[in-house]
């Protein structure tokens, strides 16, 4: 049995009288590719602060490979990437390099700086999501999809086993997002990383992914793909919350 | 000024203090401005006004402040507003910015019942406000050196944290690193270096100092150490400048300093907007090209 990274166990959430949450059982293991998906306001975001411990839950548990989430310490063990529009203040004077060794800032320790073979960790995460020609740019510079690679370079310099993302490709155009979610797939089945995705583009994620969450203040269904392929529209238009009808991509789209 | 700077020791301080300041303002100062809190500079210079003029109206009537230097009560208060600012953005999550106006605002007033009560200070004050010369003391001069090296050492053991805290607060959160401790530290350090500065530049030029060097360093800079070292170099360009100026002239050293660092900051922008139209006008001559 493979071995549990994220373990949420009847987590709930309320912002004063509204609930946000309810019920929240989820598993993630080593390897898998999770796609949680639900319509806007459903609780996604919510339920990632959870996650990386940035909120804490009004009932109920999570845990990070096995230890409690306020507590875990080996946060390097995790990478996050998070919206672009949230994230960064685009005129920030920084070239790609310094973005990407930024990821190594708690894996290094405190007091120390970022040594040689930090850099070359750093031009190699770049590699891995082929923007190593860009690492003296400036990031400001970069289009919305290449600044997205590079997060998650910032994201996979520390060698994690999880990488979570909240919805990472909101403001990058349509061209972009398939070849985007195609890098996400070579990491997940060359690389061997668990994978957290984020997202209310069910089309072209559940394809990828091998295994689905559907959330709308509770868990609708969670499973494995094949699973979630044969639901029929109308019962995941019933819980959406408005009419859903998928177009199923075949991954050879995924790869152009 | 050069065998002035030789013989005599006040202008000796000046030069001295006036190099360090060109150094630990602008340093500090990025840290500031890419996080989009070049205000708080100018709110902690108030707060020291008030401390300045608290201690120079006690002085008049209190023994134990005849002896002290106005300026440790200056540091004093700068570093309590810093620590205020620090609590009431925790108070305003959503309105954090409003943290700053509300203590530079009782800076300002403490500072003007102190002004009042004392019935004006006359050219102490006004050394205080603008900088000078003559005022720095060899004792501020080793207050400054020891403000610098602390400066120095925070910078260089926490620059990763600063980078990531800076860059992206949210990330540098959830991948475990201790933003609160590091903030307050920061804030302190920027309270001591506006005390240390305003000598030099004075109470209401000190915020200039931090933000105009680097204003002109990240138009030019695409990395963040160059962006540091730029703005180092353009805040000593500055500041020897504006010495040798208020020195040549005899006026306040504070009005000199800036000035120059707008002179700069005009250039670069000039320059830039000068590079932008060659650029248009190549992209433009390529396009004629290609259609020809």
């Amino acid at each position: 049995m493979k071995k549990i990274l994220i373990d949420c166990e009847n987590v709930g959430f309320h912002y004063g009288h509204s609930t946000v949450l309810e019920n929240i059982s989820l598993q993630v293991r080593a390897g898998e590719f999770w796609a949680l998906i639900g319509p806007n306001g459903s609780g996604k975001s919510t339920l990632i602060k959870i996650i990386l411990g940035l909120l804490k839950p009004d009932e109920g548990t999570v845990k990070l490979f096995g230890h409690s989430a306020e507590s875990f310490k080996q946060r390097e063990r995790i990478g996050f990437v998070s919206q672009k529009s949230n994230s960064f203040n685009s005129g920030f004077p920084a070239t790609v390099l310094e973005v990407v060794k930024s990821g190594l800032t708690r894996k290094v320790g405190l007091f120390k700086g970022f040594s040689k073979q930090d850099e070359q960790r750093a031009v190699d995460a770049l590699k891995i999501v082929k923007m190593d020609s860009f690492s003296t740019s400036n990031i400001g510079e970069l289009s919305g999809g290449q600044q997205q690679r590079v997060f998650i370079a910032r994201a996979l310099v520390g060698d994690p086993d999880l990488l979570i993302m909240d919805e990472p490709t909101v403001g990058i155009d349509q061209k972009n997002v398939a070849s985007f979610y195609s890098m996400l797939n070579d990491l997940n089945r060359e690389h061997g990383i668990a994978i957290l995705l984020v997202t209310h583009e069910i089309d072209l994620v559940t394809e990828l992914a091998s295994h689905v969450a559907c959330l709308n203040r509770s868990i609708h269904f969670h499973g494995v793909q094949s699973d979630y392929r044969k639901m029929d529209d109308e019962h995941i238009s019933s819980w959406y919350g408005h009419p859903v009808r998928r177009v199923h991509a075949s991954k050879g789209d995924m790869d152009k | 000024m050069i065998s002035a700077l030789l013989n005599f020791e006040f202008l000796q301080n000046a030069f001295l203090s006036g190099l360090i300041i060109g150094v630990i303002a602008p340093l500090l100062g990025l840290f500031i401005v890419v996080r989009r809190l070049a205000l708080i500079a100018d709110a902690l210079s108030h707060v020291a006004l008030a401390g300045i003029a608290g201690s120079l109206y006690l002085s008049q009537s209190v023994l134990f402040f005849s002896a002290l230097n106005p300026i440790y009560l200056g540091m004093a208060t700068a570093v309590g507003g810093s620590l205020l600012i620090e609590r009431l953005r925790g108070a305003y999550k959503n309105f954090e910015e409003l943290a700053i106006p509300i203590i530079l605002s009782a800076g300002i007033g403490f500072g003007a019942i102190f002004i009042s009560l004392a019935k004006g200070f006359g050219s102490d004050l006004v050394g205080y406000l603008f900088g000078s010369v003559s005022a720095v003391s060899r004792q501020d001069l080793w207050v400054i050196v020891t403000i610098a090296i602390v400066v120095i050492a925070f910078i260089r053991f926490f620059y990763k944290e600063l980078f990531a805290l800076s860059f992206d607060k949210e990330y540098a959160k959830v991948s475990g690193i201790n933003g609160k401790i590091i903030q307050t530290v920061f804030m302190i350090i920027v309270a001591l270096v506006i005390g240390a500065s305003m000598r030099i530049v004075g109470i209401l030029l000190v915020s200039s100092l931090m933000t105009i060097p680097v204003a002109a360093a990240i138009q030019l800079a695409k990395s963040f150490k160059g962006a540091m070292l730029l703005s180092i170099t353009i805040g000593e360009l500055s500041v020897i400048v504006g010495l040798f100026s208020a020195y040549h002239l005899d006026i306040a050293p504070g009005g000199t300093i800036v000035i120059t660092s707008i002179i700069i900051l005009l250039g670069v922008l000039g320059w830039n907007k000068f590079k932008g139209k060659k650029r248009v006008g190549k992209v433009k001559g390529d396009l004629m090209h290609d259609v020809g």
